[in-house]
C-alpha cells in the first residue's frame, strides 16, 4: 500500500465514522434513502432542483402530513383521508369524509408515484405539488382551514421551529417551506416493487404465470392507451362513460369551462388497486369485477365519451370474455406492492408514545 | 440732492439684490424641478374606492345601481400589479416585477397607496394590471412573496384571495348583500341574500381556459402629470368607482347573477373594470404621507 492509498484510507475511515456517528442520532438511520427513480420509470416531472429531498425534509414533511393542527378544529390531518394502507386513499369510503362528518364529492386520489404527476386532483386544477395542500386545508369539506392560521399553529407549537431548523437552517416557518417539506413526504411515496416491476427489471427471477402473460398481452391492447405503462396512467382527462353521478360533476370542464372536456376525470393510475378501493372519481364501484363489467357492458354514451371505446360495429365499451376477463384480473393482481403499503418509512410517527391522528 | 441721491444708490442696491436673489431662486428652481433619470423618486398610485357620486361605505350603507336594485358592500379586495410608467415621449419605465404587487383592501384605507419607485421624470401615462399575471400565476411557491404568500400578516389572509382547487388569484373579490336575491339554488340558500363575485383566471396552465387579466391605462395629461423627484414623492390620485363593475359597459342585474365565480359570465364583469379607474388628480412634491 503506497502513502496515497494510506492516505485515501484514512480518509475514508473517518468519513465513515462521522456518518456512523450522524446515523447514531437519527430517527431512521437505516431506511431512508433519498429519493431514486425506479429503473424502469421515466424521469420525473417534478423540478427537485428546487426542492431537494433531504432527510430532515422528509421528516418534517411526514410530521406535517400527520399533522391534525393542519385543520380547523385541529382533529383532520391529511393522513386522515390518505391512509398508507390504503397506498394513500380513504379505503372504504366513496367521496372524502372530512371535518365535522361532512362529506365531499371526490374519492380522494391515491398519494403515489407523484413525482411523475404534472397536474393533481380529479379534474387536474391544480398544476404544482407543492400548491396540492391548500386544496385539502382550505375546502370547507375536508380541512376548513385557511393557510395563514396553520402556520400560524406551527410557529406557536413547541417542536416546528426545531424541526424547520434542522430542514431548512433556520427557524422561520414561511409557507413556501411548509408546502415543499410535504411535498418532500409525497415525492418519496414511490411504489415500484410490485411482481410487474419485478418482472419487468429482471428482479429475483420473477417471471408471470401464463394467466398473468396472457392477460398482459390483453391489457396492452385494449387498456394500455390510457393506463400506459409503467405509470398505469397517461395522465390525460377522458370520459370513461360512467355516467353523470347525482351532483353532476363535470370534472375536467370545471377547471378549462371547455365543453369538450365535460364529464372528463384524470386516468387514475392502476397500481395498488387492491389497497384503493372503492373505484372512480365518486368511488360508485366497489370491486374491481364491477369496474372490469362496466367496460364490457356497462358504459353510458355521451358526446365527450372517449372515442378509444367505440367499436367498429357501433359498440362501445372493451369487449372480453370470460378468459380474458380472468387473464386480465391475474395480470391486474401484478400491479399491487405490498411493500410500499407496509414500508415503515412512511408509516405515521409517534410522538410522545402516541399516535398524532386518532 | 444728497438724501435723494443716498436713496437711489439704495434704490439700485435693493434691485440688485432682489434681482440676484430672483436668479439664484431661478437656478434653484431648475436644479430642483429638473428631472435627471440618474436619480429615483418615490411613487404611487392611490385606489381611492368610490361608489357612483358617493364615497364607498359598507354594510348597512345601502346604494342603488343602474338597474334600481339596492345593495350593500361587505368586501371589496383586488390586487393590483404590474405597474409601469409613460413619459410623453413615448419612452416606458416598468417598476421590477417582484416590487409590483399589492393588494387592495377597501375597508383598509392603509392598503390605498400602491409605493414603488421610479426614475426621476415627468410621466403622462401609467398603466397596471388589476389582478395577477399569468407568468407569476404559474411560478413556484418560493416565488409568490408578501401579497401574493400565504403567510400571516403579509399575505392575502382573510380575503382568501386563492382558489385552492382551481391554483390561481382571485383578481377581484367583491361581496355584498341585495334584498331581491332568491333564497333558492340560483340564489343565496343561506337565506342570507348575499352576492359574491370572485373574478379571476390567468388563461389556464396547460389547457386555454379564461384570461380575466386586464391591463389599465390612465392617461395624466387632463388631471395632472406625474413628477417624480429625488426625495419627494409623486402621488396619483385615482377614484376607483365600485359601481362601474355593475353598471357597464355591461350592465346587469344583482339578482340574476347572485355569484359569479370562475365561469364563463365572470369575463363580462372584468371586461367592466376598465371603467372603474378614472384620474382625479396628482400631487407632486409631497414630503410626508400626511399630505395626502
Amino acid at each position: 500500500m503506497n502513502f496515497k492509498m494510506k492516505k485515501l484510507l484514512v480518509l475514508a475511515i473517518l468519513v465513515g465514522l462521522v456518518f456512523a456517528c450522524k446515523k447514531g442520532n437519527d430517527v431512521l438511520p437505516d431506511i431512508f434513502a433519498g429519493f431514486t427513480r425506479p429503473a424502469n420509470f421515466p424521469e420525473p416531472e417534478y423540478d427537485f432542483s428546487r426542492n431537494p429531498v433531504t432527510e430532515a425534509g422528509f421528516e418534517l414533511g411526514k410530521r406535517l402530513f400527520y399533522e391534525p393542527r393542519l385543520s380547523r378544529n385541529n382533529t383532520i390531518a391529511c393522513g386522515s383521508c390518505h391512509i398508507q394502507s390504503a397506498s394513500f386513499t380513504h379505503h372504504g369510503h366513496d367521496v372524502s369524509h372530512g371535518i365535522d362528518d361532512r362529506l365531499g364529492t371526490h374519492n380522494p386520489m391515491p398519494i403515489v408515484n407523484m413525482a411523475w404527476q404534472g397536474e393533481f386532483f380529479w379534474d387536474g386544477g391544480v398544476f404544482d405539488l407543492d400548491l396540492s395542500p391548500v386544496n385539502a386545508i382550505t375546502s370547507p369539506v375536508e380541512m376548513d382551514e385557511t393557510v395563514p392560521n396553520v402556520i400560524r399553529k406551527l410557529r406557536e407549537h413547541p417542536d416546528y421551529p426545531v424541526l424547520f431548523k434542522k430542514a431548512f437552517g433556520t427557524e422561520e416557518i414561511t409557507d413556501a417551506r411548509m408546502f415543499m417539506a410535504l411535498s418532500q413526504f409525497m415525492l418519496m411515496a414511490v411504489s415500484a416493487d410490485s411482481k410487474y416491476d419485478k418482472v419487468m427489471r429482471n428482479e429475483d427471477g420473477a417471471s408471470f404465470t401464463e394467466a398473468e402473460q396472457k392477460g398482459y398481452m390483453f391489457f396492452k391492447e385494449h387498456c394500455a392507451t390510457c393506463h400506459s405503462e409503467p405509470l398505469f396512467t397517461d395522465r390525460s382527462y377522458r370520459n370513461n362513460g360512467i355516467g353523470p353521478n347525482r351532483v353532476n360533476d363535470i370534472g375536467r370542464d370545471s377547471v378549462t369551462l371547455n365543453p369538450q372536456d365535460r364529464y372528463k376525470f384524470k386516468v387514475p393510475s392502476l397500481r395498488n388497486w387492491q389497497y384503493t378501493a372503492p373505484y372512480m372519481h365518486d368511488g360508485r364501484f366497489l370491486t374491481l369485477n364491477r369496474v372490469l363489467e362496466h367496460y364490457r357492458n356497462g358504459m353510458v354514451d355521451s358526446e365527450t365519451l372517449d372515442p378509444v371505446f367505440r367499436q367498429p360495429d357501433g359498440t362501445i365499451g372493451i369487449p372480453m370474455t370470460d378468459e380474458e376477463k380472468e387473464h386480465l384480473t391475474a395480470f391486474l393482481q401484478t400491479l399491487n406492492d405490498r411493500e410500499f403499503v407496509t414500508n415503515p418509512l412512511f408509516a405515521e410517527p409517534e410522538i410522545n408514545g402516541g399516535m398524532l391522528v386518532n | 440732492m444728497k438724501t435723494k441721491r443716498t436713496d437711489t444708490k439704495i434704490g439700485w442696491k435693493s434691485v440688485l439684490l432682489m434681482a440676484t436673489v430672483l436668479m439664484a431662486a431661478a437656478c434653484t428652481k431648475k436644479d430642483t424641478l429638473g428631472p435627471d433619470a440618474g436619480k429615483t423618486g418615490a411613487f404611487s398610485i392611490e385606489f381611492d374606492n368610490i361608489a357612483g357620486e358617493e364615497t364607498l361605505g359598507f354594510h348597512p350603507r345601502e346604494y342603488t345601481n343602474a338597474k334600481g336594485e339596492k345593495f350593500s358592500i361587505k368586501l371589496l379586495q383586488y390586487f393590483i400589479s404590474n405597474i409601469k410608467l409613460y413619459k410623453a415621449d413615448g419612452s416606458e419605465y416598468t417598476v421590477p416585477q417582484e416590487d409590483s404587487y399589492f393588494l387592495v383592501n377597501g375597508g383598509d384605507r392603509s392598503t390605498r397607496f400602491t409605493k414603488v419607485v421610479a426614475p426621476e421624470g415627468d410621466y403622462t401615462k401609467v398603466s397596471f394590471i388589476v389582478g395577477v399575471d399569468a407568468e407569476r400565476s404559474k411560478m413556484p411557491v418560493e416565488q409568490r412573496k408578501g401579497v401574493l404568500s400565504f403567510n400571516p400578516d403579509e399575505g392575502h389572509e382573510g380575503g382568501g384571495m386563492y382558489w385552492g382547487w382551481n391554483s390561481g388569484y382571485i383578481f377581484f373579490k367583491f361581496e355584498g348583500y341585495c334584498g331581491l336575491i332568491s333564497d333558492d339554488q340560483q340564489g343565496d340558500p343561506t337565506g342570507n341574500k348575499q352576492f359574491k363575485y370572485h373574478i379571476g383566471g390567468f388563461g389556464g396552465y396547460s389547457a386555454p381556459t379564461i384570461n380575466n387579466v386586464k391591463t389599465v391605462t390612465v392617461d395624466l395629461t387632463q388631471a395632472g402629470t406625474a413628477q417624480v423627484r429625488e426625495g419627494l414623492r409623486s402621488n396619483v390620485h385615482l377614484f376607483v368607482d365600485i359601481m362601474q363593475v355593475l353598471n357597464g359597459p355591461h350592465t346587469f342585474s344583482i339578482p340574476e347573477h347572485p355569484n359569479v365565480m370562475f365561469s364563463e359570465y365572470s369575463v363580462n364583469i372584468a371586461n367592466n373594470f376598465p371603467s372603474m379607474f378614472t384620474h382625479d388628480h396628482t400631487e407632486n412634491f409631497v414630503r410626508s404621507e400626511d399630505e395626502l
